[in-house]
């Protein structure tokens, strides 16, 4: 009927909501047993008890700290604590799920979750916007299944690693707030810098952040995106989804409500082999696990343990240490680089100076094959080998600061240590590649160039600006050393000098 | 020689300790007895006799060497027997299903352990419906268990093996589970004492949940004294269930005690097998010519405690039993080129009739849109039933009603009706409801058929419990075995 509307809609009406999952890797034990928390590297299904492992007879006990780190998150998320908190029973069948059903929290028949009403602020692409928290709840994850070649399609077999199961989860689901995937990714960025600063979830462990997009467009059924394995992933998603659904509705193509899965290879989502249908997962609280009063004393007790948070450290960084918006943002989004920094400053205060080597080198490097390893744990994995610590770059710093080194010469050395560790001050004295400031030593190489480049010292006789090519090639001959002030008065004497 | 299998447990624990007899001496007998009835019977899904005497040797060793009492603990010789849906380390634990024959556990249950620790003997594991699912023992995969008066008659459920095995001397004391009635239903048409605790008096870590905001482990025996030295075993708050009670258990006794305030709860006897009921009334005599207060009280909404008991059972029971799937645990199965729905239909098939009808209707009560007309009306009446009953428990310390409507039946009689055989329940299922503690003692016999009297207190008033229980059971004087 109306068409017109309609196609307006869909193209401004984008809704996208995120359901984030994050693994307490803090903590010690599991969530309802005694078993380790951290299963990386262990065989198969021997990090398993009577208990996580949903034998006869068991009964789940409630960790405690898991209840702290989840209302920690809530906090740092803006979210009201309600005064208690309960346990709900998932129930569905599925290979990953020892008891086939999962603990976790549920609100439909009151409020029995952790955190509620929350929100989040982020800078937008052109605006500082918000996302509003529906809800944050703790919940255990299941196993891990095991397909041949990773492929679940093609798989002869699935195996069953029960290693993971129950480990700590906080689920953190947002309304359907966002209206581009870029703001997701700068959402995602901004909540994986407050989980790091909180110090509860290791986010660089393979697994351990997980999100689950909807997103519908206009009129539009809702489309929901599973199995995205990294938060860079998300935008890469949902962008497709976008241009798929908006190819769909101009061939005018129904857009079904249904879940799709990301493709990690092809960058594609598809839909799910299994159809899955309008599921009734049968809640009910869970009878096992009393219910737990919060109360005031949690609610203050979870504020002497808060922790600086990213906002407020950046608000810091650009008061304490006179560090732009942009370079203090940049620096806090990722609480590994915010930390370098602080320890570099100890080493040798020169905030600017240190920081500006950190964000427009060190970070060339780690960031430098992200184009084909985008997860977190590529990430960790170019840190690990990176011999740089915060006292190669405090010392770099000092070495400019103190015209040791001219900035050129700095960058040559930060590319060697980077890779050998050593530090900047042995490499000077190693290679000799202090400043050249003697004018002795300036002129004799002045003088070199100027017979090499005859017709370059011709032009610039007539044009000054062309002095700086001499310069360069001076640059060139002294590999970086010459002091490049000293160098270049000397070469606009010479070239005032008769022939 | 006198027959050991006949005494109390406080009779071994004394005989065994001044060695007026070996605990290998006991133990045999009771050994010698299970083999020469059990066929009868059917009291046991497996006799541990190696195991037990073992067990036996090394107490009687501690005796001999002079060990300190605690070591020997407060059980020392007792044999017991153990309902099989209570996990035994070692020891398989069925559930009387096919789904669990092949289960060995590797863990003791909360009660195993404290039992082991008191020097109890466990000869073996006890006949129960499948996943104690019913009320006469009658749904086991082990054959039903037969009544030691009649072994015509059903012995009543769940814990029929726990009743009939005491009552026919195969075992001192043994432990059941009680979720609806399934310890006083059995010990009332055996003629036994079997009490149900109040809810988180008891460790449930290791009973094989059924529904579990219902059910609590309890003990029975031939006195009250027999099923307080368990209980004084037993009880108390255990790491691993978050549903026991914080505050420690008290040492309980059995004196009993005089002027009680008693009330007999109408709507529990009204319309009941008249014998029942003529003995009730007759018990209340008892307790009025003992100087307590008696007379007839009301609770109005009992009426609704059936179907609000089924209703939370049956949905609890459904997710409980959700994990047996065979994948991790179960019986011999290959579920080679089976895709993962359709081997878990074929292994859940092997679950039981009675079984299957209560996963079914569970499953239905949660589903989202019946969550609101049934689950959670069946909590309300919950919290009604406690309000009731506070109020109640001002006036009276305790409240009786007969154990169970009917005298025991024969085989066969209410297997084919499901409605008939829940509705038996109707007297046991208000103290699994609200949480209180009750206890079935034996209360007389028509027919050559056992009766049993309910006796209820509020919330831990176990204590009381036992003296109004120990009262009745030394002014009525009832008989507690048969003659086989």
């Amino acid at each position: 009927m109306f068409r017109g509307v309609q196609n307006y809609n869909m193209i401004d009406g984008i809704k996208i909501g995120l359901e984030i999952h994050c693994q307490l890797t803090s903590l010690q034990t599991k969530l309802f047993c005694s078993c380790h928390c951290d299963y990386h590297g262990k065989l198969p299904n021997t990090n398993v008890c009577p208990v996580c492992s949903g034998l006869p007879g068991t009964l789940p006990l409630l960790n405690q700290k898991a209840l702290e780190y989840a209302g920690l998150i809530s906090l740092a998320l803006d979210c009201k604590i309600p005064n208690e908190t309960t346990f709900y029973r998932k129930n569905y069948f599925y290979l990953d799920l020892p008891k086939n059903f999962q603990l976790t929290q549920y609100n439909v028949y009151g409020i029995t979750s952790i955190g509620i009403d929350g929100k989040l602020e982020y800078d937008g692409i052109d605006e500082e916007k918000h996302a509003r928290i529906r809800r944050v709840q703790l919940e255990e994850d299941p196993g891990r299944l095991v397909y041949e070649n990773n492929d679940m399609d093609s798989s002869f077999y699935t195996l069953i690693d029960y290693n993971r199961a129950g480990v700590p989860l906080v689920e953190v689901v947002t309304e359907p707030d966002f209206t581009t995937p870029k703001d997701v990714r700068i959402f995602l960025n901004k909540f994986t810098s407050i989980v790091e600063h909180l110090e509860i979830c290791d986010t660089k462990l393979e697994g351990s952040v997980r999100c689950d997009a909807n997103i519908s467009i206009g009129e539009g059924k809702r489309i929901e995106i599973k199995n995205v394995g990294s938060f860079r992933e998300v935008e890469k998603a949902l962008s497709y989804e976008i241009t798929r659904q908006k190819t769909m509705s101009t061939h005018e193509i129904e857009i079904k409500a249904e879940t799709r899965h990301w493709d990690d290879t092809r960058k594609i989502t598809k839909q799910s082999r299994v159809k899955e249908e309008e599921q009734d997962y049968r809640y009910f609280q869970e009878p096992d696990i009393p219910t737990v009063i919060l109360g005031n004393e949690f609610l203050s007790s979870l504020k002497t343990k808060m922790p600086e948070l990213p906002n407020d450290r950046k608000n810091r960084f650009i008061s304490d240490y006179k560090l732009s918006e942009h370079v203090s943002q940049v620096l806090i989004d990722n609480k590994w680089l915010a930390d370098f920094f602080e320890s570099a400053v100890k080493i040798y205060s020169s905030p600017k100076e240190i920081a500006n080597w950190i964000v427009s080198d060190l970070m060339g490097f780690i960031d430098e094959n992200n184009h084909h390893h985008n997860s977190q744990a590529s990430m960790e994995e170019k840190r690990s080998e990176l011999k740089v610590e915060a006292r190669h770059i405090a010392e770099l710093a000092r070495l400019v600061d103190q015209s040791n080194i001219s900035r050129n010469t700095a960058k040559m050395i930060l590319n060697q240590i980077i890779t050998t560790g050593e530090m900047p001050s042995q490499v000077v004295e190693r290679t000799n590649s202090s400043k050249i400031d003697d004018k002795g030593l300036l002129s004799e190489a002045i003088e070199s160039v100027f017979r090499s480049e005859k017709s370059a010292v011709s032009d610039a006789r007539l044009n000054s600006k062309a002095a700086n090519f001499l310069l360069g090639k001076l640059m060139q001959l002294t590999k970086g050393r010459a002091d490049p002030k000293i160098a270049l008065d000397l070469i606009k004497k010479k070239l005032i000098e008769p022939d | 020689m006198v027959n050991l299998c006949s005494l109390t447990a406080e009779q071994v624990v004394e005989g065994v300790k001044n060695n007026h007899f070996s605990a290998v001496e006991y133990i045999s007998q009771i050994l010698e007895r299970i083999e020469k009835i059990e066929s009868q019977i059917n009291a046991f899904t497996i006799v541990d006799a190696n195991g037990a005497l073992k067990k036996a040797l090394s107490i009687d060793k501690k005796i001999r060497d002079g060990e300190d009492e605690k070591k020997i603990g407060s059980l020392a010789g007792v044999a017991v027997g153990i309902k099989d849906n209570i996990c035994t380390k070692g020891l398989k634990t069925t559930c009387a299903s096919k789904i669990l024959e092949d289960y060995v556990s590797p863990y003791d249950a909360t009660v195993v352990k404290k039992l082991k620790e008191s020097g109890a003997i466990i000869v073996g594991k006890l006949n129960l419906d499948e996943f104690a699912m019913g009320s006469t023992t009658e749904f086991s995969r082990y054959g039903a268990t037969h009544n030691p008066w009649n072994i015509n008659y059903v012995a009543g459920g769940s814990s029929g093996g726990s009743a009939a095995s005491v009552a026919a001397l195969e075992c001192t004391v043994s432990i059941g589970s009680d979720t609806g009635g399934s310890v006083r239903c059995p010990a009332s048409f055996c003629s036994v004492v079997g009490l149900k605790p109040t809810y988180g008096r008891v460790s449930r870590f290791g009973l094989i949940s059924y529904a579990n905001s219902l059910e609590q482990i309890g003990p029975m025996g031939k006195t009250v004294a027999d099923t307080v030295m368990v209980m004084n075993s037993i009880a108390g708050m255990d790491d691993n269930d978050q549903t026991t009670l914080n505050n420690g258990a008290p040492k309980y006794t059995t004196q009993s005690k005089r002027n009680i305030r008693i009330g007999l709860v109408k709507e529990l006897v009204e319309g009941i097998e008249p014998e029942v009921s003529k003995c009730i009334y007759s018990a209340m005599d008892v307790f009025s010519k003992s100087d307590c207060k008696c007379e007839e009280t009301s609770m109005k909404s009992v009426e609704f405690a059936l179907a609000s008991y089924y209703t939370i059972a049956m949905a609890e029971a459904s997710s409980n039993l959700a994990r047996y799937d065979n994948i991790r645990y179960g019986f011999e199965s290959n579920p080679d080129s089976y895709e993962w729905n359709a081997y878990f239909a074929k292994i859940r098939s092997n679950f039981g009739e009675e079984v299957k009808r209560r996963i079914i209707t569970g499953t239905y009560v949660l589903s989202s849109e019946y969550y609101g007309k049934y689950y959670l009306k069946a909590q309300k009446v919950r919290t009604m039933l406690k309000q009731e009953l506070s109020a109640l428990y001002k006036i009276y310390d305790i409240l009786i009603a007969p154990t169970m409507p009917v005298l025991p039946f024969k085989f066969g009689e209410k297997i084919d009706d499901p409605l008939k055989m829940y509705m038996i329940d109707i007297d046991t299922v208000v103290a699994n409801l609200t949480g209180i503690p009750a206890i079935s003692v034996p209360a007389g016999f028509s027919k050559g058929l056992p009766i049993g009297l309910q006796i209820m207190a509020d919330e831990l008033q176990e204590q009381t419990l036992f003296e109004t229980a120990s009262l009745f059971e030394s002014t009525a004087n009832v008989q507690r075995s048969p003659k086989l």
